[in-house]
């Protein structure tokens, strides 16, 4: 299937955002509000991490869902999309996507209403009118948030992975990488943002921790996919036909002798070599530096900053390579009539 | 609405005879000239007189090569040997030296046809499968499927252009115009076949009109006592790649087994002796063969 | 939701208007639908006798065509060089001045120095009789490199041809055999027979080097090697023969089998057919009287001999003869012909040959079928019933395009005859006018009379050698050397030699050379580029062109304007009238008669004319006779449309055999009736006479088909039509070499003509490998010599296939078709491919002695061995067809023309002739011998053409 930049980037940086989103969810379940008084963290200087992982997600999802736009050929009407979620799963994508603003929208207002309560309280240690260390809507916005991200990258895997005549594609491997590397690319942005002024985190080991587990699983994840990919079908021009029973069936005259839609939409030929090499990229780049930079700023603290921005680049990097190559190495059913 | 319609009783679609199709895309051309002007059109021409043309097409026709057996195909001696030398006694000799006819195409390398290669032609349209995902998967309900005939359309006005629709088609029936933004296929031409202001042998598919060998047949599949289905039924009428199980309405009949040298009669009754040229002169046999006018 | 826009009742269109379609020669009857003033839809007319509803791919991309921005919008006249492509938009008075004042100035001085050659015909009922009126005899159609090798053997030999004079019974034939068909004119018809036959259920072979399109349905495929199939032929006559299986009933009473040819070698009548006093044929019958039976001689058409076809028998004068039938048995019989020597050089087994000739056999005899229809015979015998020979034929350019292609299908002919299938119920039929005398008694005007106009008709059919054109010392009148001792029974002329010999000034000069609807500049001629220099080529003395003046009418921006001084734009087939006429192409079925007419359907939204208004017009200014009405006024006004209703050629005998007479009410005959065109109107633009039930076969000898035919003027008498097994003609032409006779052949000529005009067909090996050394040298020697050269150095035989969508250059312009096939490959059996280092889609180059050319190859199974082939005319011509200059045709696209040679090799020219069929001129296209040269780098796409002569123009 042909590369399209629009697709790739939607797939690549709304992944990301979701992921952010889900681990920052994730963590204002598990981690922040009990211990956080404990560590004598003072209200004034709390969710910026939360502030700027919303931020970030808000802008790599959005950017995603509109780039995923300009592959439309009539993008005015986007709106349509919503209608059909009981069967197609680009309808739900949509409608998850939207949905998943909502919690968003809750936190962000219950963190407005909380700053400017503290304003008023001129930051005396009373939590008790403030929404976040109080109860159950952060929580919920955040289960919420945390389901909406997950639903809706699984979504976004669906569309690829229910189109039966794109082996490629139509298979378990599919929406599995699809959340792995969602929330690994977010691991890699959140550990970028505790790199901001006042962004760190207590206990960066986790995230760090789970970046690696991440990465080598979706590598190991890849590469299994690879070799089924590398399988190919066994289906050829005989039984695209119908005619193999009266011998082998070999293309003689096409169509049209030069490209129409079909050839150049989904006829879109990969060299080996050049699949090979863009693989171990996408390994190298994508898992394998920041898996090493994850390490390193265990063992040697103060590598903070460079070590999350390396691993950021060169993880987005090798992603966008990964994603490059879904499409790219795919072949559709349709031409087995070409060949 | 592209969630499937209830299963209908009446299954419009195509029957195309591949053992008399000869391959001379007038059924693709007759559907770009129809939809072209048709309620479904234009069906556009990207680049029409340049180095890359490129249109919309709802019927595409291929040519295959089989090689296999029976394929009617009289095996052809090695094109590679020579005409033995004595071939020129009643032939009239020439006053111009003939030369050793050239026979061999490649010298040094004995020719044969391996097995035997039967040429196919393979017309290619939308199937208006029973369960296709192309209409599942879309998000607008641009694409569906009617309920009342079972024919897959495209509302051109819904479509947002995304291609998932095609995407979905393993068998290349639709197709996607960047001029357009909107996906376009086989119409089944119904806007033809209910078309009250044509006359009634005309409300047929446009590509079935004009196949000069009358290699396409249009009716309904659903009702097995309809032509096309005893059709389908008499000469094992087959549909395409069934393993991904949409269900295509439209049937494939298969070349009829040919009649060559594997499957020639044996001689039935024997004919008055053949002589033997050396021996006698065989005109003596008619010398007094009385004829009449 | 509802599907808001979907409409199911939009009518098509707000008119429909009838008319013939032109996209091919087939003429299928289309209805044009129009829509606020544009063709909105075009579909096959269900009530036309020709296509019966069905339209093919061509058909339905006329809008495009009409709407092709290729179209000639004004008469253009050159301001820059030949070639150049540099025109001036002038306006139709300064144009018509002009080519009036060239034309008439020749008129005066010369006639035949307008060279006046219409390609593609189907109006040659209106310029046969404009150049005879104007008086040139150097005038003909596209016949001579299309296909007159059909149109000549048939004609000669049973007054009907292939071509798409005749055709299978598709209704009733068990066992069809195609000889080297890929499309045909009938383009429509044939695939609705193929139908037919397939819903039947019978047995369909083809003989063909390649396996595509029809031969892809068929049930056998015999891949034979190009040029052998006059062996082939002879090889299953031999066998029925051998095997007694010939209806000798049927050779008796419809041919001249048992005609007696006279065998007295070194007369002036040795090889004719013996006659009586007042010249009526003879054979020997037997007759018994009293006891003992006893052998007399009586003439050949009486109904009461029992006719003997061997045996010799003693004439009046006391010389011998012997039933022509013999003397074909002794041929055929012979070993050249058997199976086991025919083999190897066709390609196609023994066994194959054998069992073939069986089949056809077994169809014709065991399988014989028996039609409950009562006729009358010529002799006013009645019949009960019709037996039918369910063994048919056809056969097209794969015999034709051969130097020995009139020999190969009178081969086709005469086995035909043996079968007893030629115009029985089951075999191949005649279609009206046909059959005709063989030969049809019309021969080419020879002479002027007072008022300029030509003593006949410019082509015709030559009945002997005082019929040539040729002047006191035997050399060519002609410019195309067409009737000439080189090419005597040139009954289509030579249009493929008429540049060359008009640039060689070789018989002579001319002053203007006028063209319509061919593309000389390109896929019509040989040698391509050779042939596209001398357009433009001059004299080195005058300075001046060498071909003084060229004016050409094409409706679009083909190859061939650039050459043109002068340009007149004709309209597209939607916008003018024209004539499909019984005095011209029909478009008959073998059970009716049919003409048609072309109506303006649409007005052109250029400044263009149909070409026929303008030949009128140009005719008028130049005074031709039949154009000027008794007080020297201009006699049609009206222009084509008044002279296809007025004109009379004979009293009662126009261009259109329907609706004639004053009422409309008589066909054939008639006086004009001013409401003929709105009667065609009516009728969907055709006329269709249905032949009586009991005329619709054994038409040559029917009395009920031949009265009915004469009625409407097709024939001139009920008198039978008797086939020519033996030739009767040819020999007359080779009595002439052998030095008898008035008018005999220049010594130069004599072993060619004595040698190829065989009264009997036979096989020779094609003339351009047949390296022709002169007689000089002893053959022997000269034999070997060539053999080794031509085998080592061109190995292959290239041929060319008409894609059914395309119709030669035509198509390229037509954006639905160019998507399509906008490239053409070289096509080859991967065998062929790996014995030459060839991959799949490499780039290669494909060599002849002119030059090599570099094509793109592809691998095909279906394609024999030691044959390469590609389809005709895809490649174009830079600036041509206003395509772009990157267009694939331009830029991948390749036509092999440039590297077939317009004449045969010849030692330092002695003696040159055309690459064509030495009895009628017909184009050898097909003996082309080439060899595959790989090219360093076979990935670079990129056609090239370098030819060994630098200067001709690519
Ligand atoms: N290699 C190879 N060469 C071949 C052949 C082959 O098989 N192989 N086939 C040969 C045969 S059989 C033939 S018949 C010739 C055909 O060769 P041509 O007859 O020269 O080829 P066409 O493409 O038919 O071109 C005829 C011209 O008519 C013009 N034309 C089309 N419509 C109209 C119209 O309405 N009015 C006017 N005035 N002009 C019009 C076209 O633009 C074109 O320039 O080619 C021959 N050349
Ligand atoms: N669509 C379309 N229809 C056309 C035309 C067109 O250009 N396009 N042109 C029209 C014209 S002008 C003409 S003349 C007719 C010609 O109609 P065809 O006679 O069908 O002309 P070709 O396409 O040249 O087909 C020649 C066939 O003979 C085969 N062949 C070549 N050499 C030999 C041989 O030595 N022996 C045998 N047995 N076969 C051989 C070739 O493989 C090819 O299949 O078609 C007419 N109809
Ligand atoms: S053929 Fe393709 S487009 Fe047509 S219904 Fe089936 S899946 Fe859909
Ligand atoms: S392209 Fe149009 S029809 Fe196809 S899925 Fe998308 S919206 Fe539906
Ligand atoms: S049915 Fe109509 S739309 Fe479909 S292929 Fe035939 S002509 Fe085209
Ligand atoms: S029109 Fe008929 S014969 Fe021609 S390609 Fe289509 S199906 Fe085959
Ligand atoms: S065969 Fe096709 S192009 Fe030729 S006349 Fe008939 S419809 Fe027109
Ligand atoms: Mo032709």
């Amino acid at each position: 299937m042909r590369p399209t930049f629009s697709i790739i980037f939607f797939t690549v940086a709304s992944g990301a955002g979701y992921g952010v989103w889900f681990l920052i969810a994730l963590a204002s379940l598990l981690v922040w509000p009990e211990y956080a008084p404990a560590n004598g963290i003072t209200p004034s200087m709390w969710p910026r991490l939360m502030v700027f992982g919303l931020g970030a997600g808000f802008v790599l999802v959005s950017s995603g869902l509109v780039s995923s736009l300009g592959h439309l050929g009539k993008p005015k009407r986007a709106w349509r999309a919503f209608s059909q979620w009981r069967s197609s799963w680009l309808s739900r994508e949509g409608v998850a996507a939207v949905l998943t603003y909502l919690p968003v929208l809750a936190i962000a207002l219950a963190i407005v209403h909380d700053r400017w309560m503290l304003h008023e309280t001129g930051n005396s240690g009373e939590f008790e009118s403030l929404l976040w260390m109080s109860g159950p809507i952060p929580i919920l916005a955040s289960l919420l948030l945390l389901a909406g991200s997950l639903a809706t990258i699984y979504c976004t895997a669906n569309i690829y992975a229910c189109l039966k005549p794109i082996r490629a594609w139509h298979n378990r491997y599919v929406v599995a990488s699809y959340l792995m590397i969602g929330i690994y690319s977010g691991g890699l942005v959140a550990w970028t943002l505790t790199t901001f002024p006042q962004g760190q985190i207590l206990d960066l080991r986790y995230l760090l921790f789970g970046i690696v587990v991440f990465a080598v699983a979706a590598s190991l994840l890849k590469i299994t996919y690879w070799r089924f990919v590398d399988q190919g079908t066994a289906l050829n021009a005989g039984d695209a036909t119908g005619l193999g029973s009266l011998g082998e069936v070999r293309s003689f005259e096409q169509p049209h002798t030069e490209e129409n839609y079909l050839t150049h939409e989904m006829g879109f030929r990969l060299a080996r070599k050049h699949s090979r090499k863009l693989r171990m990229i996408c390994l190298i780049s994508g898992f394998a530096i920041p898996t090493l930079m994850a390490l390193l700023s265990l063992i040697v603290p103060n590598l903070g900053i460079t070590a999350a921005w390396i691993s950021l680049v060169s993880g987005m990097l090798g992603i966008f390579v990964e994603r490059w190559l879904f499409f790219a190495e795919a072949k559709h059913a349709v031409m087995l009539y070409y060949r | 609405m592209t969630s499937l319609p209830p299963p209908a009783a009446r299954k419009l679609g195509l029957v195309i005879d591949l053992d008399t199709c000869v391959g001379c895309h007038a059924c693709a051309v007759a559907c770009k000239e129809w939809n072209d002007g048709g309620s479904f059109g234009p069906l556009p021409d990207e680049d029409p007189y340049g180095a890359e043309p490129m249109g919309v097409w709802f019927n595409r026709v291929h040519s295959y090569e089989v090689r296999g057996i029976g394929n009617g195909e009289s095996g052809m001696v090695k094109a590679g040997a020579k005409r033995d030398a004595s071939c020129s006694s009643s032939i009239p000799r020439s006053p111009f030296p003939i030369p050793e006819p050239s026979a061999q195409p490649i010298p040094h390398s004995p020719f044969t046809i391996p097995g035997s290669t039967q040429s196919i032609h393979f017309p290619r349209s939308c199937l208006h499968c029973e369960t296709p995902a192309c209409v599942t998967v879309c998000p607008t309900g641009a694409s569906y499927k009617r309920a009342e005939d079972g024919i897959v359309l495209v509302d051109e006005d819904k479509c947002i252009g995304c291609q998932l629709c095609a995407w979905a088609c393993p068998y290349g029936a639709r197709e996607f115009s960047a001029k357009h933004g909107v996906m376009q296929k086989c119409t089944l031409c119904v806007d033809r076949i209910y078309n009250e202001t044509l006359e009634e042998i005309d409300r047929q598919p446009a590509c079935v009109m004009a196949c000069p060998t009358r290699a396409r047949h249009f009716g309904d599949l659903g009702d097995a006592d309809s032509d096309v289905s005893k059709l389908a039924a008499d000469r094992g009428g087959y549909a395409l790649m069934p393993e991904f199980g949409y269900k295509p309405v439209n049937r494939y009949l298969p070349p009829r087994p040919r009649r060559d040298a594997a499957s020639a009669s044996p001689q039935t009754k024997p004919t008055t002796e053949p002589i033997d040229t050396t021996q006698m002169s065989p005109l003596l046999r008619w010398v007094d063969r009385v004829l009449s006018r | 939701m509802p599907h808001a826009s979907l409409a199911l009742n939009t009518p098509t269109g707000d008119m429909v208007k009838t008319t013939t379609c032109y996209m091919c020669a087939c003429r299928c009857g289309i209805r044009v639908h129009l829509k606020d003033g544009r063709v909105r839809y075009i579909d096959g007319n269900p009530k036309h006798p020709v296509n019966r509803g069905v339209i093919c791919a061509k058909g339905s991309a006329g809008i495009k065509q009409h709407y092709s921005p290729a179209r000639l919008s004004k008469p253009l006249l050159r301001i820059g060089e030949r070639g150049a492509g540099e025109f001036r938009e002038i306006e139709w008075d300064e144009a018509l001045e002009l080519a009036a004042k060239w034309l008439g100035d020749i008129r005066k001085r010369n006639p035949d120095e307008l060279a006046f050659f219409t390609g593609r015909d189907q109006s040659e009922a209106l310029t046969g009789w404009w150049a005879q009126q104007f008086g040139t005899i150097n005038y003909a159609a596209h016949g001579g490199f299309c296909s007159v090798n059909m149109a000549a053997a048939g004609m000669y030999t049973f007054g009907g041809s292939f071509w798409e004079f005749g055709e299978p019974d598709w209704d009733l034939t068990k066992y069809l055999m195609l000889w080297g068909v890929a499309e045909d004119h009938d383009s429509n018809p044939i695939k609705l027979g193929l139908g037919k036959l397939k819903g039947r259920g019978a047995k369909i072979v083809a003989i063909n080097p390649v396996r595509t399109g029809y031969g892809a349905i068929a049930d056998e495929w015999v891949p034979i090697n190009p040029g052998t199939d006059g062996l082939l032929a002879g090889a299953f006559i031999h066998e029925l023969l051998r095997n007694d299986r010939v209806d000798l009933e049927y050779l008796v009473r419809y041919t001249n089998a048992h005609h007696l040819v006279i065998r007295d070698s070194g007369a002036a009548d040795d090889g004719l057919i013996a006659r009586d006093a007042d010249g009526h044929p003879l054979c020997a019958s037997r007759s018994a009287e009293g006891m003992e039976a006893k052998t007399i001689l009586v003439r050949a058409d009486s109904v009461e001999s029992s006719p003997l076809v061997v045996g010799e028998y003693t004439l009046a004068d006391g010389r011998k003869a012997v039933p022509s039938f013999q003397l074909i048995a002794e041929r055929f019989l012979g070993d050249d012909y058997a199976p086991e020597s025919v083999s190897k050089r066709c390609g196609v087994s023994v066994e194959t040959i054998r069992r073939l000739a069986r089949e056809l056999a077994e169809t014709a005899f065991d399988q014989a079928i028996t039609l409950d229809q009562a006729w009358t015979d010529v002799h006013g015998r009645e019949h009960a019933t019709m037996i039918g020979r369910p063994v048919s034929m056809h056969a097209m350019r794969g015999i034709s395009a051969h130097a020995n292609g009139f020999h190969t299908c009178r081969t086709l002919h005469v086995l035909q005859m043996l079968l007893g299938a030629i115009d029985t119920p089951g075999s191949f039929r005649y279609q009206p006018p046909y059959p005709k005398p063989a030969p049809p008694p019309n021969r080419p005007g020879k002479s002027r009379k007072d008022d300029g106009t030509l003593d006949g008709g410019p082509l015709g059919y030559v009945q002997s050698p005082e019929d040539l054109l040729v002047d006191a010392d035997g050399q060519p009148r002609r410019l195309d050397r067409a009737y000439s001792w080189q090419h005597p029974l040139a009954a289509h002329g030579l249009m493929h030699s008429v540049i060359r010999n008009a640039w060689a000034g070789d018989p002579y000069r001319i002053d203007t050379l006028f063209m319509f609807m061919a593309n000389m500049g390109w896929n019509s001629s040989m040698n391509t580029g050779e042939t596209r220099r001398m357009l433009c080529d001059r004299d080195e003395a005058s300075g001046e062109y060498r071909i003084p003046h060229i004016i050409y009418s094409d409706a679009y921006l083909s190859e061939t304007v650039a050459f043109a001084d002068l340009v007149l734009p004709d309209t597209t087939y939607l916008e003018r009238h024209d004539c499909i006429s019984m005095l011209d192409r029909p478009i008959s079925d073998a059970d009716c008669a049919a003409d048609a007419i072309r109506q303006p359907v649409i007005e052109p939204n250029r400044d263009v004319r149909p070409f026929q208004d303008v030949l009128i017009d140009l005719g008028t200014r130049i005074g031709l006779p039949g154009l000027l009405s008794a007080d020297g006024s201009a006699k049609y006004p009206g222009g084509f449309a008044q002279y296809m209703v007025e004109h009379e050629r004979a009293p009662g005998v126009g261009l259109l055999a329907g609706w004639r007479g004053a009422d409309g009410t008589k066909s054939g005959f008639g006086e004009p009736n001013p409401d003929q065109i709105k009667r065609y109107v009516e009728n969907g633009c055709v006329w269709e006479a249905k032949i009586p039930a009991a005329g619709r076969y054994y038409k040559m000898a029917n009395r009920d088909y031949l009265s009915w035919a004469k009625s409407l003027g097709f024939v001139g008498s009920t008198d039978a039509i008797v086939m020519q097994l033996y030739c009767e003609t040819l020999q007359r032409f080779r009595l002439a070499a052998q030095g008898h006779g008035t008018q005999q052949p220049p010594a130069n000529e004599r072993a060619r003509v004595e040698r190829y005009f065989d009264p009997i067909p036979f096989w020779y090996e094609d003339l351009a490998s047949d390296s022709l050394l002169t007689s000089r040298g002893p053959h022997r020697e000269g034999q070997s010599r060539g053999a080794k050269s031509s085998e080592r150095a061109y190995p292959l035989s290239a041929i060319t296939q008409r894609p059914m969508f395309m119709y030669h250059s035509w198509g390229s312009q037509n954006t639905w078709l160019r998507q399509i096939t906008a490239r053409n490959y070289l096509y080859l059996n991967p065998q062929t491919g790996a014995a030459n280092g060839v991959a799949d889609d490499d780039w290669i180059w494909l060599v002849s002695p002119l030059g090599r050319i570099r094509v793109q190859a592809r691998f095909h199974a279906a394609t024999a061995p030691g044959t390469v082939w590609t389809w005709n005319a895809i490649g174009k011509h830079k600036g041509a067809w206003k395509l772009d200059a990157d267009a694939p045709e331009n830029r991948d696209g390749f036509l092999l023309n440039h590297l077939i040679n317009e004449l045969l090799p010849s030692e330092r020219n002695s003696q040159s002739y055309a690459n064509a069929d030495p009895v009628t001129g017909q184009a050898a296209w097909f003996d082309l011998r080439v060899r595959i040269e790989c090219d360093p780098s076979p990935q670079k796409s990129g056609h090239r053409i370098e030819m060994h002569d630098k200067r001709s123009v690519q």
